[in-house]
This record gives structure tokens, C-alpha cells and sequence, in this order.
């Protein structure tokens, strides 16, 4: 299941790990995450469904869903997709529920940390605040759920859009190592500190100079608690793909096609042999391409909208490969004992309700769900923060002015988290998000003008007839926010 | 509805054609018709033939200005830059290509249209890498210079 040539990516040799699933002992390699060595041992299989009994395997890959939940060193409810393989380690599938841990804990928490400003998630939009907060003056703490930095960037194996102020033409691969080599020349000279494998667990009782936040750091499967004091915080957590219900939606198989990128562009691992491209969109039509290049065959793009929703360049791509794609039609089922072995696809009619006599089935062993994203924003509903639903914006965000500040003085947001859109803007919001921080805090050395540039430059990147939705979220957050102040 | 939204097919109808004498001298065919934002090919075009109103603008390439050099197909993030030259009863297309293995000069391979379909045989005249972009001269039939859009080896 290992991919062993790529045409963009160079997969070095990595060093074999040795660990027990299910006491069996087997081999993964060095950088893995669990489920990754897994997935390259041909188990899908990561735990079961709590209703049903039905196997289950992960969908999201990034550590937002609850789908390859496993016991580690005798930890319970390990996210495996990001939780780093380690020599010798014990993974097991856990019962319905899971067994109480039996793990060593470190216990209280071991030490309190102050900084300016603390940025959640290591993404385009979180390194961009972090080094433009820095650059300022202000001192940050930077904190990661991942091995790595980068966020969906370290996938992303496509040359990016945009003008060469977003970076356009270089890979999102090669731009999450520049940002994270700024970002780690700012941690030499002491401005930034990075702390990776790392949650920001929640937010607890405050006062007005300062915010704190729990934060438990792992380490070899133990877990140490920070206590987290800073004056502002940026929230650029992201977003998670989103499931569509069909039958079989939950076999090992089925997949966001965010994971499938990232298993096979991070972990080099097959997700499978056949797949079937759920969704149309920019991410669609991208993954297809990239799997394509893994040297997987993508049977189809199916995309249950009449036109194809990402850019005709993407689907351009696909199809002088010889990939079809079918407007009009959708998912029905997906089957297979305990896998995906095929699925059941048809057409929809004008008013997308699917047309008798005319499904279709077709063997196959993946399917990749690209039917959009949801804003990650529990960490900023649990602040008290107004939030509101804007489907344009892909659902609950929290109400922001052009700065990112929220409605909570000194709490910000970019990126995904603050409404979908593309890595480029999310680049731009992360810069605004940083300066306004540093700027709120009285770092000021050209903090205003460059805010005032990057709100002109967001504007024009939001101009094209691509950019509606985002747009138009951006209006009915300015509204609700004028509605919540007057 | 335009027929491309829904197949992700371009026909000739959507593009501005070069006459006989700009493909005898080699032109870039930029098929990037929709308004999103991006402009890498206007800054790599080394004679200003490429120009955008703004950044999300499409491109315009300028047959006459335009010196058939290959620089913006490496460049292009959509993939969507092609140049092509007319040669002695053949045509010369010059396309990105990102997957493996990658052709060897003077070999054989299948070339495709915007389908996928295979239409006719090419041989391989130029290999240049991009990055990790390869950008490659492949010579088929004259009649289908603006047909071959990518190659399976």
C-alpha cells in the first residue's frame, strides 16, 4: 500500500518502527501516524460504531472526527490519524466504550506559561499570524495538534493561485516549509515558541488583562498540562469535511478526500486501488488529480449540482486524463462486507431527486467525500464569543470585524475557522489576524499600514465570480455584527 | 449554462484560434477562460504578450507579440498553457506533464485530446523539467494542433 514513486513528491527512506497491534507485532516507519501504518499494513479497520456494531475506519485524517478512536500505551480514545507512531508502542481496538486508562499520568499541571498572544493551529493562516505578530514584537506561543507544521498545507502537492504576494505558483508542500522556516527563525531569536502534539483543551475562568487556556502537550503518550496565560489569542483552527448520508457511509472506505490527500501526499500510503470522487469542487476535482498521480485510478467524479462548482483549469486536468465527470448525479449507497467493495450511483433530476432505473454500480474500493467543510469553532463558542449561523460561510462562526477581532476584546479568528475559503486568503487573514493582535497589545512598529495592505490586497483576491460565497459570508458577518453593536 | 461547466471540455469555439501564419511561428494557447484569481503567466512572459485587466481577470495572449518561448507552461498553476507550432506538415505541442514516467526524446507515445481519447501517435521532441513540472514537445499530426492536450507513455 506504500507508494514507492511520485512524480512531485520525493519519499525518502525512512527508518522502520516496530510496534503491537492487537499484541501482534509489525512494522511502520518513522514519521507515521498509527492509522498511516496502519492503512500500509492493509488495515482499515480502526474501531467500531457505538450503535451498531459496524466497522469503522477514519474519515477526516486530521484529528477533527471520532471515527479511529484506539487505546495507546493504555490511553483510551487516542485520535490515531495524528497521534505519531513510537517504537514499541501498544495499539488496540477498545470496546464500545473504552476501557478507564491505565496509563501513567503526570497529573497536575506542571507549569504556567505567559505570553502576548497565543495562536491556535499551525496552518497558512496561523504561522502567517504568528510571524506577522512577531515581527511586531510581540512574543508568541504557537500551538499544534500535529507532528508537524504546516497544517493542510504539508498535502497540498498543487501549485498555489493567487499573485505572487500569496505565493502563487509554488506548491502548498513547499510554502508550509517556508512559512515554518520563518516561523523557526522567529523561535531562534525567542519570539516564537512552537509546541506541537499539542490541544488546546479549553478555555477557563479569566480577567480582563488576561485569558488562559489549558493546553496538554504529549510526549511518548503521556500527557503534561500546561497553564496557558496571554493577553490575546488567534483562533486559526480550521475546519473539517463533512460527511453526506447515504447508506455505507460509515464502511472503512469511505473517506473525506482531505484524508485520502493526506495519507497518500503526507504518509505515502494508497488509500485504496479504485476510488470514486464524490464532489465536484476545487477539492474534488484537486484530490482526483493527485490520486491520479499515486498511481490510483479514479473511476469518476460524480457532483450532484448541474455544473461543475471548482475551476474548469482543475476539471481540465482530470479529463484529458480520461477521468469523467457526471453532473447530475449522486451517491446512493456504498456496500461491501465490512469494506467498501462498490457502490450505487445516480442520476439526479432538475430538482436533484435521484431518477428511477437510473443507477448504476460500480466495483470499487474508496470512496472520498469532497462535499465541503465545517468551521472548527468549539474553542471559540466555549469563550462566549456571538456566533452565528451563515451557510455561506459553511456554518456556526464566530461574528468578526475586518481586523478578525470577534466579539471578545483581544480574541481572533482566520481562516477556515473563520469562515471557507481558499489557503491563499486564509495566508491574508492570518497576516490581518497577527498585525491587529500586536497592534491591540501596543507592538506598533508599521502595524497599521500593514493591516491597512492586507485588507486591500484580501479585498481584491475576493473580487472573482469564484469568490460569491466567501463574499458574501463576509456581508452577513459585517451585518450581524452591526446588528449585534447598535 | 456553458457546456464546458458541465463536461470540463473545452471545444475550439471557446478559444480565440491563431491564424495559420501565428501558428507557423509558434504561439501560447492560454485555455483559462474563467475569471478566477491568478496571474503567475503575465509576469513570466518574457515579451509583455500576456496581459490581465486585473487579477482575476483571464489571460489575453497577443498572437502577434507572442514568441512561442514555452516559459508560462511550467508556471501556469492550472496546467493550462500549451504552445504550439506548425513545422513542415506537422505541429509541435508543448505541454505540462506531471505524472511518471516520464518520456525520453525521440520515443513513441500515445497522444490524447481534451478526453482523454487517445487520437493519434506522437513522438517526443523536447523534455524540460519546471520544477517538478516536466514540460514536453511532442509532434503529431498538423491537423490536430489544437486537439492533442496530453500524452500517456
Amino acid at each position: 500500500m506504500r507508494i514507492k514513486k511520485h512524480p512531485i513528491i520525493d519519499f525518502k527512506d525512512r527508518d522502520k518502527i516496530t510496534f503491537y497491534f492487537n499484541n501482534k507485532k509489525i512494522d511502520g516507519l518513522h514519521g507515521d501516524t498509527i492509522a498511516s501504518a496502519l492503512h500500509a499494513r492493509g488495515i482499515k479497520k480502526l474501531t467500531t460504531s457505538l450503535k451498531y456494531d459496524s466497522p469503522r475506519g477514519f474519515f477526516c485524517g486530521i484529528g477533527k472526527c471520532s471515527s479511529c478512536l484506539m487505546r495507546v500505551n493504555g490511553v483510551p480514545n487516542v485520535r490515531t490519524c495524528i497521534a505519531p507512531l513510537s517504537e514499541g508502542i501498544r495499539v488496540e481496538t477498545q470496546g464500545k466504550f473504552a476501557e478507564f486508562p491505565d496509563a501513567d499520568f503526570k497529573g497536575k499541571p506542571v507549569k504556567t506559561i505567559d505570553f502576548d498572544i497565543l495562536i491556535v493551529g499551525a496552518g497558512p493562516a496561523g504561522l502567517c499570524a504568528s510571524i506577522e505578530g512577531a515581527k511586531q514584537g510581540a512574543n508568541i506561543l504557537l500551538v499544534d495538534e500535529n507532528q508537524q507544521i504546516g497544517g493542510q498545507l504539508v498535502k497540498q502537492t498543487h501549485k498555489f493561485f493567487g499573485s505572487k504576494h500569496e505565493k502563487a505558483g509554488t506548491r502548498g508542500t513547499q510554502i508550509a516549509k517556508d512559512l515554518g522556516e520563518e516561523a523557526k527563525e522567529l523561535e531562534k531569536k525567542g519570539k516564537i515558541k512552537l509546541m506541537l502534539d499539542s490541544t488546546v483543551i479549553g478555555y477557563y475562568e479569566s480577567d480582563k488583562k488576561k485569558h488562559k487556556f489549558g493546553v496538554v502537550k504529549r510526549d511518548d503518550y503521556k500527557s503534561t498540562l500546561y497553564e496557558i496565560n496571554c493577553k490575546a489569542v488567534v483562533f486559526a483552527c480550521g475546519a473539517m469535511e463533512n460527511m453526506l448520508l447515504f447508506p455505507g457511509n460509515d464502511l472503512p472506505g469511505v473517506y473525506g478526500a482531505g484524508a485520502v490527500q493526506t495519507l497518500m501526499n503526507v504518509y505515502g500510503v494508497k488509500p485504496g486501488d479504485k476510488v470514486i470522487m464524490v464532489g465536484a469542487g476545487n477539492v474534488g476535482l484537486i484530490v482526483s488529480y493527485q490520486l491520479l498521480q499515486a498511481g490510483i485510478k479514479v473511476d469518476r467524479v460524480v457532483e450532484a449540482a448541474p455544473k461543475i462548482g471548482g475551476y474548469h483549469v482543475h476539471a481540465a486536468k482530470l479529463r484529458r486524463c480520461g477521468v469523467p465527470i457526471y453532473t447530475s448525479h449522486s451517491i446512493k449507497e456504498v456496500y461491501g462486507d465490512g469494506k467498501v467493495e462498490g457502490a450505487t450511483v445516480v442520476k439526479l433530476d432538475k430538482n436533484w431527486q435521484p431518477i428511477k432505473g437510473s443507477e448504476e454500480k460500480i466495483d470499487c474500493d474508496t470512496i472520498c467525500l469532497a462535499v465541503g467543510l465545517l468551521p472548527s469553532t468549539r474553542l471559540l463558542s466555549q469563550i462566549g464569543i456571538k456566533m452565528e449561523s451563515v451557510p455561506e460561510a459553511g456554518g456556526y462562526i464566530a461574528l468578526h470585524d475586518n481586523s478578525m477581532q470577534t466579539t471578545v476584546k483581544n480574541v481572533y479568528v482566520a481562516g477556515d475557522a473563520s469562515s471557507i475559503e481558499e489557503a491563499s486568503t486564509a495566508m491574508i487573514e492570518g497576516k490581518i489576524a497577527g498585525v491587529s493582535a500586536a497592534l491591540q497589545l501596543g507592538y506598533d512598529k508599521n502595524a497599521k499600514s500593514l493591516r491597512k495592505q492586507y485588507i486591500e490586497e484580501l479585498e481584491k483576491l475576493r473580487e472573482g465570480p469564484f469568490s460569491k460565497k466567501p463574499r458574501i459570508a463576509k456581508k452577513k458577518i459585517k451585518k450581524l455584527l452591526e446588528k449585534k453593536n447598535a | 449554462m456553458l457546456d464546458y461547466e458541465k463536461t470540463g471540455v473545452l471545444t475550439t469555439r471557446d478559444l480565440k484560434i491563431p491564424t495559420r501564419k501565428q501558428l507557423e511561428k509558434g504561439v501560447a494557447i492560454i485555455e483559462c477562460i474563467q475569471e478566477i484569481p491568478c496571474d503567475p503567466c503575465v509576469e513570466s512572459c518574457p515579451v509583455n504578450a500576456i496581459s490581465m485587466k486585473d487579477v482575476n481577470a483571464p489571460p489575453i495572449v497577443d498572437y502577434n507579440k507572442c514568441i512561442g518561448c514555452r516559459q508560462c507552461i511550467g508556471i501556469c498553476p492550472g496546467l493550462a498553457i500549451f504552445v504550439v507550432k506548425n513545422e513542415k506538415g506537422k505541429a509541435l505541442v508543448t505541454l505540462p506533464y506531471e505524472f511518471l514516467p516520464v518520456p525520453e526524446v525521440g520515443e513513441t507515445l500515445h497522444a490524447l485530446n481534451r478526453e482523454g481519447k487517445e487520437i493519434d501517435k506522437g513522438t517526443v521532441k523536447k523534455v524540460v523539467g519546471k520544477g517538478k513540472t516536466m514540460v514536453i514537445t511532442v509532434e503529431v499530426k498538423e491537423k490536430l494542433a489544437m486537439d492533442v492536450r496530453n500524452i500517456r507513455v
